[in-house]
């Protein structure tokens, strides 16, 4: 009723949009109308557990009875853990397969809440940069102390390109320096930058929907761009795991 | 009045900030065009180098993200 008058507000207003594209990423509490404090359960607690639950559903009940013909749980779960153990092998080298169980949780994690996200009406959890900082924060830190504990000073050598020629390898060092410390930044607002701009996309669109004259044309483009927006899901999840591998790489062998 | 201007140049500037998009654009068509230049005239060397494609996907769309977030600061913090 509230949603009707407001349109209807809008619509008198001759105001753009029905209901704002950014409304769906506000972090609402469930159970009370208070302010968000540090323990409240808000809508992305919800969605994190269900991310969760819907992890271990695939990965420990679909495979508990471990067939040898698979059922479709079971193939999909060891299609990903495959997928994700060759890409940890193919980039990080074989030292790096120690750290496989932190990427496929990364991985599982974020493809989960990135799918869990397209549901109609459900909360993208990683579309908030406070989520995915933590994310790359801890990936961040995490391959810092890494590389200085397994190499120790030597580990610099990541900022001194030595194939380089000599003259230019001050500047690189430079660039090399801000381009580590711009990772975090980078690798945590890429993914949650384009997961709150698709479903933003999307909302415009839906909002078109309610004009008569191109609805049928938004409700196409809605169409495409979801499927569009499946495959972002995908790809932005293998790029984080994948980048974290880089960066673990880097780190187990610094010199280039 | 001060601030009507302050707002004004933060919208405009949010608006100019999109630019990078097509920046961002210009990369990963680049990126992904050379990558299927190279594959289709080596194909079985294309498997193992998709990998190497999004990592340059991913850092050449990284400064096209930044520039989604100037925009989205000027929008919202400013």
């Amino acid at each position: 009723m509230a949603t009707e008058t407001q349109s209807a507000d809008a619509a008198a207003e001759g105001s753009s949009l029905v209901f704002h594209p950014m409304d769906q990423f506000i972090v609402k509490p469930l159970f009370s109308d208070g302010p968000v404090g540090m323990f409240t359960i808000t809508n992305v607690t919800l969605w994190m557990a269900l991310t969760v639950v819907a992890i271990i559903a695939l990965l420990v009940l679909a495979t508990s009875k471990r067939a040898v013909v698979p059922s479709r749980g079971q193939s999909i779960a060891e299609l990903a853990y495959g997928f994700v153990y060759t890409m940890v092998e193919d980039v990080a080298g074989k030292d790096g397969v120690k750290y496989f169980p932190m990427i496929m949780t990364l991985f599982m994690f974020i493809v989960m809440a990135n799918m869990l996200g397209l549901l109609p009406g459900a909360f993208t959890t990683t579309s908030h940069i406070a989520v995915t900082a933590v994310m790359a924060m801890a990936v961040f830190l995490f391959v810092t102390i890494l590389g200085f504990w397994k190499n120790g000073l030597g580990f610099l050598s990541v900022f001194w390109i030595s194939s380089a020629p000599l003259v230019l390898r001050p500047i690189l060092a430079l660039i090399e320096v801000i381009s580590y410390f711009v990772r975090p930044v980078s690798h945590s607002i890429r993914l949650a930058g384009n997961m709150m701009a698709g479903h933003a996309v999307i909302k415009v669109f839906a909002a078109f929907a309610a004009l008569l004259a191109i609805s049928p044309f938004a409700i196409l483009a809605i169409t495409a761009i979801y499927a569009l927006e499946l495959l972002v899901a995908f790809i932005q999840a293998y790029v984080f795991a994948i980048l974290t591998c880089v960066y673990l790489k880097d780190a187990l062998h610094p010199h280039h | 009045m001060e601030g009507d201007i302050v707002q004004m140049g933060a919208y405009i500037g949010a608006g100019l900030a999109c630019t990078g998009m097509g920046g961002a654009a210009v990369g990963v068509g680049h990126v992904v065009g050379n990558f299927l230049s190279g594959a289709l005239r080596n194909p079985s060397a294309a498997g193992g180098q998709t990998a190497t494609m999004f990592i340059g996907i991913a850092f050449s769309e990284a400064l096209g993200i930044f520039s989604f977030l100037v925009a989205l600061l000027l929008m919202f913090a400013v």
